[in-house]
């Protein structure tokens, strides 16, 4: 099984945020990309978007289906993974390292206070099984 | 949360949950959507083989001396050109046209017929031809008395040759025959929905899980998979089958759909002549048409099609197509805009993406 990273934050749609020196690295976890299965394609926004927490910022798709990207907190996206649009498969292989997202300037730091940690999250997504 | 019924299982739901597949309600039964993979159980099947179970789907059985005029007069084909062992594809519809389901007919002799039917719409089947029955013949609902497993692939035959004595090259494609897999008896259907060589197995319930674990072990040497209804979709989209509830429903009849081939108006009165019949002495409404995306995204079931930048149909079915490597799907369009190669957009989330109309089927296979 994959490990959720202790220094990851996540959500209940299934993201997780990395924040380092004001910057947010923003995923899908593990949990996400097993239950949409094979990813084909990922649509992100483009560098300098104003993001909101909450709010939808991009998508990804599998075979199967579409899924919004919720922003787990808010900022201005500063770089995307090119990588993922030539390979969306890197999001089922590595969805915690090098399949990432976005990386965001934060504006409202505290906002990762209510964010779940990776104890909370996995207990939530076993109970959502 | 909506108070949702109990879902309906197959007699191999425990195998399908021990053996680790994706479990989903797909119209009010748990099914399995996937084991390992969407993709690589598509390419097995393409490539190989794989292994479906398909038990949800339903039979109805017609049987007595006027068995083939009340099939006749239910469902648009003509069963006057059916030998015994042979099967077509035929639909149920309404008086005004619109489909009640689309179906398999089997005949297995002038006073019996067998029909395979969709999951979600058997006990509607059945009532309908119940009701159309003013002829000396019964209708069964015979779904509990049958499991059904898809065996499809260019391995198919080699796959089951040593579990049948029956001589399954013999069986020539929409022929079937009545014989033993396993041991136990077995209807073997040289039919499929995948666009692939393949056959349907109906088997008693209670034999399913014998046939599914002698069939992935017959298998095994040719890499076999078992899989979902994901690959199934996939499948039957690149080869421009028609699934009810997306190409087709009551709002949509054989011409829409480019189904008429099926409706034999020559054979005498049945269910939705007169309406098809006054349709076709006007313009065709709506074409059933398939489209590849020109740009990104992926054109999604109820998406809405633009042509001219003015909304002018929608999406039936759309997904990636692991065979081709494109994003691909049908749709309804304005006859006069669905010629092949006109540029189109699908908007995707209030996006315009491009794509074009493109002939299908997308996969056809090598004879």
């Amino acid at each position: 099984m994959s490990t959720y990273p202790d220094t990851y934050r996540y959500t209940k749609e299934h993201e997780w945020v990395a924040v380092d020196a004001g910057i947010g690295t923003i995923g899908i976890t593990h949990h996400a990309q097993s239950e949409l299965g094979d990813i084909v394609y990922v649509d992100l926004p483009k560098v300098g978007a104003k993001v909101d927490a909450g709010k939808s910022f991009g998508s990804v798709e599998s075979v199967k289906a579409v899924s919004d990207i919720y922003s787990p907190v808010s900022g201005e996206v500063t770089e995307i993974n090119e990588a993922l649009s030539a390979a969306p498969e890197k999001l089922n292989e590595d969805p915690h390292g090098s399949a990432w997202l976005v990386k965001i300037r934060l504006t409202a730091p505290e906002e990762i206070q209510s964010l779940m940690s990776s104890a909370d999250y996995q207990t939530y997504i076993k109970a959502e099984q | 949360m909506s108070q949702a019924a109990p879902l309906q299982a197959t007699p191999l739901n425990g195998v399908h949950r021990a053996m680790g597949a994706k479990m989903v309600d797909f119209g009010g039964w748990d099914m399995p959507v996937q084991y390992s993979g969407i993709l690589d159980e598509h390419h097995a099947v393409r490539r190989a083989v794989g292994l479906f179970d398909v038990s949800h789907m339903g039979e109805i059985e017609v049987r007595g001396p006027e068995a083939s005029k009340l099939v006749d007069f239910a469902a648009t084909n003509a069963v006057d050109k059916l030998k015994d062992g042979q099967a077509h594809y035929s639909a149920l519809l309404y008086d005004h046209g619109g489909f009640v389901d689309d179906i398999l007919v089997h005949k297995v002799s002038d006073t019996s017929f067998f029909l395979c039917v969709n999951a979600s719409n058997q006990e509607k089947d059945f009532e309908h031809i119940r009701a159309a029955n003013r002829f000396d013949c019964e209708v069964e609902f015979a779904s509990p008395r049958y499991a059904q497993l898809a065996v499809q692939g260019p391995k198919a035959l080699e796959t089951l040759r040593g579990l049948t004595t029956v001589d399954l090259a013999a069986i020539r494609y929409y022929w079937f025959e009545d014989g033993e897999v396993c041991g136990i008896p077995a209807r073997l259907a040289r039919t499929g929905y995948t666009g692939e060589d393949g056959f349907e197995l109906y088997v008693a319930p209670d034999h399913a899980e014998r046939v599914w674990r002698a069939v992935l072990e017959a298998g095994a040497p040719h890499g076999i998979r078992p899989c979902g209804l994901g690959a199934r979709n996939t499948l039957r989209l690149e080869a421009k089958m028609a699934l009810y509830g997306h190409e087709i429903d009551a709002t949509i009849n054989p011409i829409d759909a480019g189904l008429e081939w099926i409706v034999k108006y020559d054979k005498g009165d049945f269910i939705g002549r007169d309406a098809l019949l006054a349709a076709r002495g006007k313009p065709p409404r709506r074409k059933l048409a398939g489209f590849e995306m020109t740009g990104r995204g992926i054109g999604r079931d109820g998406y809405e099609v633009l042509v001219d930048g003015e909304v002018a149909g929608w999406v039936t079915s759309g997904s990636p197509s692991p065979t081709l490597g494109k994003n691909i799907g049908l749709c309804y369009l304005p006859p006069a805009a669905a010629e092949i190669g006109r540029p189109i957009q699908i908007l995707i989330r209030n996006q315009p993406a491009d794509a074009i109309v493109a002939a299908t089927p997308f996969y056809r296979r090598a004879k």
